[in-house]
């Protein structure tokens, strides 16, 4: 039997628990709220976890209790005339998807993957590929449900108690549990987007197209070759996509407003180490740049433009069992070109294979007190942990610092105190607000230990 | 399993205690699926109201199609064979309140002529065992019950159907340690509708439990005491 908790709710040990990079890995107790009022109930010290699409350590705590949000993620509220739908912060971004992509519904930012909750993405303040256009996640929240230490539950948004959050929007679980997001959703015509790859033979090139407004578009990101040097540094394929009209989407693919389901893949086992190697992503980065680089202007699912990592379920497993770290940092824009060009300089020197990078322009920054999203450049960079890989990403830390620029928590698993306090001027407003609320500070995280926060 | 009913377009009537939690889920399922929802009170403990229950649902409902028997209580079974309470409780719950309340049912579908009953057993009550043997003879006695229920109501087209599912990822079961094969809800659902399109008697979800259930059943007693199983 797992021992009592003085809120009565049961206990799981889970000895590995990790973030989407399997990087650290750390033993926590978690509990698992099945109902609302169970949420409210939680006591001691404590942090929410999502669904664990965090790559580092900001979903970890291994001194305390991880609270589950996963069995609270219902539908609670849509109003079609506002397009706001509140939900519970455990519902994920495919759940929302789902139901209200078929009515011409969709998303208003996404990161990456379908599968974090509203809560990670509101904790996470997380961007998407319109980030110059649309901000960030919590620009288009109208309000969301706080519980706090006390056991408290307050309503914030951007009109009612802003300081707390503006606090809570990036502030990684510290303030909090989120219980409530009321998302205000995006009107759109169809499921598919009209999809549109160019070829930028080197940095200077794909910088440009991401800034040029004559290629402009609601999403526009590029693909980065990591390993390619000299002329070629930086090289790699422009992207850009607009929601499709109805008209637009051809007859052939049935209902414009949905997609067939995808049939899940999932890797059977780990793979080993050397797998992915600079041999393996030379040559994956080349055929991709040559296919990818040619496709022109083409009809795309929305799946595969937004989420085209989440086709195989547990890819992360393709990086081994040491698990890998996702490095994601923003430079201001007038030293962004110069000082990713350094970065990537190094990177490629080094020999180390980075599977995927990804190049981004953002708009301006957000009242989140630490929003990761700044005015300028941001990569990210997926490399394996090796032997070596840290001291070259301290190293990379320093361009990054020096150049006045900040790495995003989300992905983090070990960056330091020093270049995370130059990169967050606003922690001090941050930590001031977080006392107000949590005085005896029980919310924290490995990651919050781990940076002082 | 409600939202899987829902998102088959049938109209779905929430009926349990936490009527709090049930109008939130409620909203849930109405925003999935788009099919209408209510919420109504029941309790199994006071089977002196199940009648009452049923003909608020029925009313909400117009027509009443199916019932799906979802309610059960685990319990602690150290702590009832200490205290007679505990074990009261358990065996109310799992038996008496679902044999009461499926009796209301049974009799409302039987005059319908048409419908059909789903009902939430366990493999536990499959074989007795030492770490839960009250629950697992409440849903033994409820399983033996469903046999004879299932008899009476074909003569009249409603199908009964038993299931009796293997441990499942829910609060009845976190943090509970050594749980083989545990399954998630959601697919544990659909197992037990499809096996409802296909008028299944009695059901094992998932299905391997159907061939362990079937070796645990035959060691012989005189083996199985001895074992810590
Ligand atoms: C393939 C992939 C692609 C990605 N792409 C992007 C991208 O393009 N842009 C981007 O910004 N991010 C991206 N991410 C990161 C991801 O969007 C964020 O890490 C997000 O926070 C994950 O949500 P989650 O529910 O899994 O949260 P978790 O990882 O579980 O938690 C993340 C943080 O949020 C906190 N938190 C979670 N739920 C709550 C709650 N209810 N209340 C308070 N705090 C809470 C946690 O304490 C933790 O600090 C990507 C991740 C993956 C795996
Ligand atoms: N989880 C498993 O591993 C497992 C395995 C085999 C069989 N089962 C059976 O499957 C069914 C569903 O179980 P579950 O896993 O969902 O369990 P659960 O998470 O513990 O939920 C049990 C539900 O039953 C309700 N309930 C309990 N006693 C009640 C009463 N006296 N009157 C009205 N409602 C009552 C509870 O309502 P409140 O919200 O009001 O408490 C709760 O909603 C049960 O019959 C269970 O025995 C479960």
């Amino acid at each position: 039997m797992t021992p009592e908790r003085a809120d009565g709710l049961a206990v799981k040990r889970l000895e590995g628990l990790s973030g989407w990079g399997r990087h650290p890995l750390a033993a926590c107790s978690a509990v698992r709220p099945e109902r609302h009022r169970d949420l409210l109930a939680v006591q001691g010290p404590r942090l929410a976890r999502g669904r664990g699409r965090s790559y580092g350590d900001a979903a970890l705590r291994s001194d305390g209790t991880v609270v589950l949000t996963e069995r609270l993620d219902r539908f609670l509220e849509f109003d079609e005339t506002t397009g706001i739908l509140r939900a519970e912060s455990g519902a994920t971004l495919k759940d929302v998807i789902d139901a209200f992509l078929p009515q011409g519904w969709f998303l208003p930012v996404t990161p990456g993957t379908q599968y974090c909750s509203l809560g990670g993405c509101l904790a996470a303040d997380v961007h998407g590929k319109n980030h110059h256009r649309a901000g960030t996640f919590s620009a288009h929240v109208a309000g969301c449900g706080l519980v706090l230490a006390s056991g408290e539950r307050v309503v914030c948004g951007p009109e009612e108690r802003p300081e707390l959050y503006w606090a809570t929007a990036g502030g990684m679980g510290l303030t909090g549990i989120i219980d409530e997001v009321a998302l205000r959703l995006q009107r759109v015509e169809s499921a598919y987007l009209k999809v549109k790859h160019q070829k930028a033979p080197d940095l200077a090139t794909a910088v440009r197209l991401l800034s040029d407004p004559a290629h402009d578009a609601t999403y526009t990101v590029a693909w980065i070759d990591c390993l390619a040097t000299g002329s070629s540094l930086g090289r790699g394929v422009f992207m850009a996509g607009e929601h499709a009209a109805q008209h637009e989407v051809s007859l052939r693919f049935g209902n414009p407003k949905s997609c067939k389901p995808k049939r899940q893949k999932r890797l059977p086992f780990d793979l080993p180490a050397w797998a992915l190697n600079p041999v393996t992503v030379r040559l994956f980065n080349s055929a991709y740049y040559a296919a990818q680089g040619s496709k022109g202007t083409f009809v795309s699912r929305y799946d595969s433009f937004f989420y085209p990592l989440d086709g195989v379920l547990d890819w992360n497993r393709l990086y081994g069992k040491r698990g890998f770290v996702q490095y994601q940092y923003v430079l201001p824009t007038a030293v962004a070109e110069e000082g990713t060009a350094e970065i990537l300089g190094r990177l490629s020197h080094s020999k180390r294979a980075s599977f995927l990078a990804v190049l981004k322009r953002f708009g301006p920054q957000g009242p989140g007190m630490l929003s990761f999203p700044m005015e300028g450049l941001t990569l990210a960079l997926d490399i394996p942990v090796s032997p070596g890989l840290f001291e070259l990403l301290d190293e990379l830390d320093g361009i990054v610092m020096k150049l006045g620029g900040r790495v995003y928590l989300a992905k983090d698993s070990r960056t330091g105190r020093e270049v995370f306090k130059a990169g967050y001027p606003r922690l001090e407003e941050f930590l001031a607000i977080r006392r107000s609320v949590d005085p005896e500070g029980l919310f924290s995280s490995d990651l919050a230990r781990r940076l002082g926060i | 399993m409600a939202l899987e009913l829902a998102k088959r377009g049938h109209p779905v009537y929430l009926a349990g205690r936490d009527q709090e939690e049930l109008a939130r889920t409620a909203s849930d399922l109405q925003l999935r699926s788009g099919a209408p929802v209510w919420v109504g009170e029941f309790d199994a403990g006071r089977p002196d109201l199940h009648s009452v229950y049923f003909e608020e649902a029925r009313v909400a409902c117009g027509k009443i199609e199916g019932v799906v028997l979802a309610f059960g209580y685990l319990g602690d079974q150290g702590r009832a064979e200490q205290e007679p309470d505990e074990a009261r409780r358990i065996m109310e719950a799992n038996y008496n309140g679902a044999v009461s309340i499926l009796l209301v049912a049974a009799n409302y579908l039987e005059a319908e002529g048409a419908g059909w009953i789903v009902a939430l057993g366990s493999v536990s009550g499959d074989r007795g065992r030492q770490s839960n043997y009250i629950y697992g003879s409440a849903k033994a006695g409820t399983a033996v019950f469903l046999q004879g229920l299932r008899s009476r109501l074909f003569k009249s087209g409603v199908h009964v159907m038993t299931v009796k599912p293997g441990p499942v990822d829910t609060g009845m079961t976190f943090g509970m340690e050594g749980l083989p094969l545990l399954a998630q809800p959601d697919a544990v659902s659909r197992a037990i509708l499809n096996a409802l399109d296909k008028r299944q008697d009695v059901v094992y979800v998932p299905w391997p439990w159907r061939l362990i259930m079937a070796v645990l059943r035959a060691v012989p007693e005189k083996l199985f005491k001895r074992t810590s199983i």
